[in-house]
């Protein structure tokens, strides 16, 4: 049974007199323990899902049961059962971080002894031992993200809701992060269900991924599963002899897209299925005598994937069509870095 | 009961996270002493060349300057919220099962709890500057100024959740604020106004509220005046506290 099953969510929101569609039709499975990677370019829907996921917002129309409650008639029971993790945190810099988690937990209706044990507990759990009596305002961008994390799952929720965990963390902290994330699914058995506009860590982390764009859920699969189907691998050859005859040769392969030949006199190779394929075009290679001098293979990287399914990068340029921000409702925060 | 302990564990947090700031301390400590030192002796004596004895002038300046700081003490309130929501603060709360009602109440109370503790001090202030004043009217008059505050507070927040920018708020709160607190009296007593005047401050609320407190002050605490002063006190908080409920529980607020 799915943890999370929603059918034909939509959202609109009224910019003035207009009325814009947020989120037009979105249907999610999650199963339990998987880590679901969210992915859209900005304004394409992700947020505003996952608050309807999370109870933030009412959908329009559609329905949703998450971890085994309604959305709708029992969102008290939907906040009981899930963790949320915003984009910005949500901690007030000037309070203590043992305060800060002492007071989630006991919002969770945890009490005072149990929620102090579990605040100990998570301290540790998320390498943060020994900042309890802490600002969270003195904190660095890491541990920070660490906190919030951790607020999310003072209640030890069924599943958890990462908004952009990683956004603006240097690269080692991400990664430390992402061990985290793992951990929490590998020890926990805890659902993830996080958005992220960055490829590799979806690549890195997710065993699935959602990709929305205008409101719309337009690829579902696994990391490599769709980048098999989405974007090809690249095989470069250097052959030794005619690169045109050589051309000619592979273009009528099973499983090669298209063959072309370089300015600089190489071979390149389209190819649906870039380990299998290599070894056919050796082999035909060998077969007619050329030699082969250097082989290079690229692996498509879901930035592929997503131009090939949105026609626009992830990270866009913000020139780039989006829809116009709604007023009634903040889409995204204004960042306060 | 639950409602009760999340209130007591949203004030809790707004409490300590006050308090460990020492500048919060210090301003709100030392505004109601400068309102006395710096005003008082000023307004006592333009009153007393009006004939009006020294002690009564205390007793008409005091509760004045009691409704003065419960508005702009509370009006204000508003502008910590706009920062809490822009940090994601009120929608991290707001995903957990808390009371949409005890994340309000239970930080509107500790600016409510500020304006006792202020109250508190200016009274016993007053005192060797030469107040005299009814027990019980006095604590009838802080009774007042907690409603007011209760209220007012929660008008703040409800009306910051709802324009969501310090820039808009400031401008609204003291073009509202301004015109209601010299009307009040609090300032001079309108008994001074020209009848128009006298007049145009009856259509509104906090010049009931001072007037009543000064009565109560000067000690006649079962008196019409002050009866119908907590009365309008106890409306206007229950109305505002109401609106700013409302406001809370609506979705995407």
């Amino acid at each position: 049974m799915s943890i999370i099953e929603a059918n034909g969510l939509t959202r609109t929101f009224r910019a003035g007199r207009q009325t814009v569609a947020a989120v037009r039709g979105v249907d999610v499975r999650v199963q339990p323990g998987e880590i679901v990677g969210f992915l859209g370019p900005n304004g394409a829907g992700k947020t505003t899902t996952l608050r309807m996921l999370t109870t933030l917002l009412q959908p329009t129309s559609g329905t949703a049961r998450i971890a085994g409650a309604d959305l709708r008639t029992e969102p008290r029971e939907v906040r009981r059962r899930i963790g949320y993790v915003a984009q910005y945190g949500g901690t007030d810099p000037n309070a203590l971080v043992e305060e800060e988690l002492f007071l989630q937990a006991r919002l969770y209706r945890i009490g005072a002894g149990p929620a102090r044990r579990r605040v100990a507990t998570l301290l540790t759990q998320l390498d943060l031992d020994g900042l309890g009596t802490r600002p969270v305002g003195s904190l660095s961008g890491g541990q920070r993200r660490r906190l919030d994390i951790a607020l999310g799952l003072v209640h030890e929720p069924q599943i958890v809701f990462l908004d952009e965990p990683t956004a603006g963390l240097d690269p080692h902290s991400r990664n430390n992060l992402w061990e985290h994330i793992r951990r929490l699914r590998d020890e926990n058995g805890t659902t993830v269900f996080l958005t992220t506009h960055y490829l590799d860590e979806a690549d890195a982390l997710c065993d699935r991924i959602l990709v929305i764009d205008h409101g719309r859920i337009v690829a579902e699969d696994t990391p490599a599963n769709l980048k098999r189907q989405l974007a090809a691998d690249v095989l470069t050859v250097d052959v030794a002899g005619d690169p045109d005859a050589a051309r000619r040769l592979l273009a009528g392969l099973p499983g090669v897209r298209q063959a072309a030949v370089t300015a600089a006199g190489g071979l390149q190779v389209t190819l649906a299925d870039g380990e299998q394929g290599i070894i056919d075009v050796i082999t035909t290679l060998a077969g007619a005598g050329f030699g082969v001098r250097a082989l290079q293979l690229a692996r498509p990287s879901l930035d592929d994937v997503f131009l090939t399914l949105t026609g626009r990068g992830l990270r866009d340029d913000p020139n780039g069509p989006t829809p116009p921000t709604p007023t009634t409702e903040r889409a995204e925060h204004v960042p306060a870095r | 009961m639950s409602l009760l302990v999340d209130i007591l564990l949203v004030f809790q947090r707004h409490a300590r996270i006050s308090l460990r700031n020492p500048l919060w301390i210090i301003i709100g400590l030392s505004q109601p002493v400068a309102f006395l030192v710096l005003y008082g002796p000023l307004m006592t004596s333009t009153l007393s060349t009006t004939g009006v004895p020294a002690e009564r002038a205390w007793q008409t300046y005091v509760p004045g300057v009691l409704v003065q700081l419960s508005l702009f003490g509370s009006a204000f309130v508003g502008f910590g919220v706009i920062a809490e929501w822009r940090g994601g603060v009120i929608e991290r709360l707001r995903v957990t099962p808390v009371s949409r009602v005890a994340l309000l109440l239970g930080r509107v109370l500790r600016d409510v709890a500020l304006l006792v503790v202020q109250a508190g001090l200016l009274i016993v202030v007053a005192l060797p500057l030469g107040l005299r004043a009814s027990v019980p009217g006095v604590l009838a008059a802080l009774g007042v100024v907690m409603l007011l505050s209760l209220g007012l507070a929660c008008l703040s927040c409800a009306l910051a959740l709802t324009l969501k920018s310090e820039d808009t708020l400031g401008p609204t709160l003291n073009t509202a604020l301004m015109p209601l607190l010299l009307l009040s009296g609090v300032l001079l007593p309108m008994s001074f106004a020209p009848r128009w005047l006298d007049m145009v401050s009856r259509l509104t609320p906090f010049r009931y509220i001072v007037d009543g407190m000064r009565s109560a002050f000067q000690g006649d605490v079962f008196s019409t005046t002050v009866l119908s002063t907590v009365l309008i006190a106890f409306l206007l908080s229950v109305l505002s506290v109401l609106l700013g409920v409302r406001t809370y529980l609506r979705q995407s607020a």
